[in-house]
């Protein structure tokens, strides 16, 4: 499919078009900032944001899922079964998703769908949702997309790709999915060659203005020992106050630990949200904790996204460079400063 | 300016003459707002510390266990914490050289953010009582009183309690009339509306734990809801677990908090979690006429036994 031209006048009618097929997802500014909600009113949808404080993730990968449930009451016939409580994968969509948290969703799907595992729930909630993505026109100073793979117009990831052109926003459909959704939303104008034109400088221009850089280039080639008995860990570890913040409100992070929780006698088997710089992440059952220390676990979480991963999907860095670690980092641990480390 | 050079002259002095081993203090981060805590051991890296009105993370959580002789920067809050570890053997006064920094509030970074409508930030300054922040094409001068933390707004202890060198001239203590106006409209509401406001308070909590992680009080080695045998609270985003999370935090810093506020900056999605913690300073100030970390002898009020109490039941 060609490249296609939304009215901005006519957002609001192809928004009305869509909802009767799914349940519709836009930025909504509460509280100080952003997060992906339930579309209320198509009037007054407010793409003014740079991005979601949080990252969209967990319309894929909830933050407490209700795997299982089961019952202790031996009376019943299913009595200690582990059954799959009921869910939904009623289409969505996400408006204004941006590139890199479009991109982020890819580089964790090889985690949930791979060869030695599938994990149901994320593949049928992946397939279930299409990701309508606005490119940046003006990236954040610390945004460093270009240099992981990604980049303001990134299609990777996603389904239909808007360009802000004032006026219209011109829709590039990189996939079926994306095609299906902008005939049910009723968008059929053609964009014509000079609008096509305008959105490949559009991109070029925003490209040039992502103004953090971070190296990547030897970290594959490192050996991964090497870096792990790097020196720098303990300087990078100092300021670290041990919180989940970094890894919450990453992309790309995906860890979960699996709970039993049970009220009288019915049970719920949940999976939520860990985080690597939790001392309870690694905790054995004999109480031996490998990583017991603050540093151990910075190291962790650097590693995994910039060595571990590397190597074992081949398929560049866990990060999308959004930005959100470092702008939230309470004691400013930047990521940008452990990339340069790690690949010096 | 001049609190940095001093900061880093005391810091070079203490670790040439070995006075200390290290120093903790702030360098510039890679933030225009933001500061990095550092720990300097080596007297030629003391240009690297750096002070300014961005400096809102308690070093006092730096501190306990450690068994090297320290230096450490403190603003008001900062001392009142260190005393608490003291007092609580977390610390002994003898391991401290305290460099203390008269304090006229920290610049809470969210509330300039929003003024700059997306334009990117390059350098923030201070000079005098301004703070000015500079990007491409543009200039903004903010008068600091006005973007204070909320915290800060209401502080009565800005000088340091205890220190063993000062980084700049003391300040003058404000007289404010009332620096409990917030608590006393939460108090005025009536039991389900109160339960309504902290319910939504806390409704984007992801549970990240950062605002316990940034207290200077919580230093347990492992933390009630870290335990997992038994495990005392639940793990998911429920609300029920989210908000017993949030009340015995709040409890177990009871008599201890300083109301530094860091638990409010590191919250990564602005939870006012204060007005938890401040409702029990409150009650503590008034039940024992008691603020915490004001001396290195009291002990907390809810850890003190008198015989000669004047409540029966508990001689």
């Amino acid at each position: 499919m060609g490249d296609k031209i939304i009215k901005k006048g006519q957002l609001p009618n192809v928004l009305k078009a869509l909802k009767k097929t799914y349940e519709v997802f836009v930025p909504v500014r509460e509280d100080g900032f952003y997060s992906f909600k339930p579309l209320k009113d198509e009037e007054k949808v407010d793409l003014s944001f740079t991005n979601t404080r949080l990252s969209p993730k967990s319309l894929v990968l909830p933050q407490s899922e209700r795997m299982f449930e089961f019952t202790l009451d031996e009376k019943s016939k299913d009595a200690h079964i582990v059954k799959e409580a009921p869910k939904g994968y009623p289409p969505k969509v996400v408006v204004g998703i941006r590139p890199c948290d479009a991109k982020a969703l890819r580089l964790v799907h090889v985690n949930f769908d791979n060869p030695e595992f599938r994990d149901p729930w994320w593949i049928k909630r992946l397939e279930s949702v299409t990701l309508l993505g606005l490119g940046c026109n003006e990236p954040c100073s610390t945004c460093f997309c270009t240099s992981v793979n990604c980049g303001p117009f990134n299609k990777e990831g996603l389904d239909v790709l808007l360009f802000d052109l004032g006026e219209c926003l011109l829709a590039r459909t990189p996939t079926e999915k994306g095609e299906k959704l902008l005939q049910l939303g009723r968008v059929d104008k053609d964009a014509d060659s000079g609008l096509k034109k305008k959105a490949d400088e559009l991109k070029t221009r925003a490209e040039k203005k992502i103004g953090s850089h971070v190296p990547t280039d030897k970290l594959g080639k490192k050996n991964v020992n090497d870096l792990f008995d790097a020196p720098f860990w303990d300087d990078v570890a100092f300021a670290c106050i041990n919180c989940g913040a970094c890894t919450f409100l990453c992309p790309t992070c995906w860890c979960f630990d699996i709970q039993d929780e049970v009220t009288k006698r019915q049970g719920d088997r949940i999976r939520n949200w860990d985080s690597c710089m939790f001392p309870l992440f690694t905790v054995h059952a004999s109480g031996h904790n490998p990583r017991a220390k603050k540093v151990q676990r910075v190291r962790q979480r650097f590693m995994h996204k910039l060595k571990y991963y590397v190597d074992k999907y081949k398929n560049g860095v866990a990060c999308v460079g959004c930005g959100r670690c470092v702008n939230h980092c309470p004691v400013n641990i930047d990521i940008r400063e452990v990339f340069r480390l790690m690949n010096d | 300016m001049e609190q940095t050079d001093k900061i880093s002259e005391i810091a070079k002095k203490i670790l040439e003459e070995k006075t200390v081993d290290l120093v903790i203090g702030f360098k510039k981060g890679t933030l225009p707002t933001m500061r990095e805590p550092v720990l300097i051991k080596d007297a030629e890296r003391t240009d690297q510390l750096y002070w300014d009105s961005f400096c809102f993370i308690n070093l006092a959580s730096y501190l306990p266990k450690r068994q090297e002789k320290i230096g450490i920067i403190a603003k008001g809050c900062d001392s009142r914490n260190i005393a608490v570890h003291i007092v609580e053997n977390q610390i002994k006064r003898e391991q401290l050289y305290i460099i203390g920094v008269p304090c006229k509030g920290m610049v809470d970074r969210r509330k300039i953010i929003p003024l700059l409508d997306g334009k990117k930030v390059r350098e923030v300054t201070e000079p005098d009582e301004d703070i000015t922040v500079r990007g491409d094409g543009f200039e903004h001068t903010l008068k600091k009183g006005d973007y204070l933390q909320d915290n800060c707004i209401r502080c009565m202890h800005r000088n340091p309690v205890i220190y063993d060198a000062l980084a700049g001239d003391l300040v003058e203590e404000r007289k404010d009339p009332d620096p409990y106006d917030d608590v006393k409209a939460v108090e005025a509401m009536g039991s389900e509306e109160r339960w309504e406001f902290f319910s939504n308070l806390i409704k984007g909590c992801t549970r990240c734990y950062a605002c316990r992680n940034a207290c200077p009080l919580c230093y347990c080695p492992a933390c009630f809801v870290d335990e997992s045998d038994p495990q005392w609270v639940g793990k998911s985003i429920d609300p029920t677990d989210t908000m017993t999370f949030h009340i015995l935090r709040a409890y177990h810093c009871a008599g201890r908090c300083t109301d530094c506020g860091a638990c409010e900056q590191a919250c990564p999605v602005d939870i006012k979690v204060r007005f938890f913690t401040r409702k029990l300073n409150k009650d503590v100030l008034d039940l024992y006429d008691c603020e915490a970390g004001l001396s290195t002898e009291e002990r907390p009020p809810l850890d003190t036994y008198r015989p000669d109490d004047y409540d029966e039941f508990i001689r």
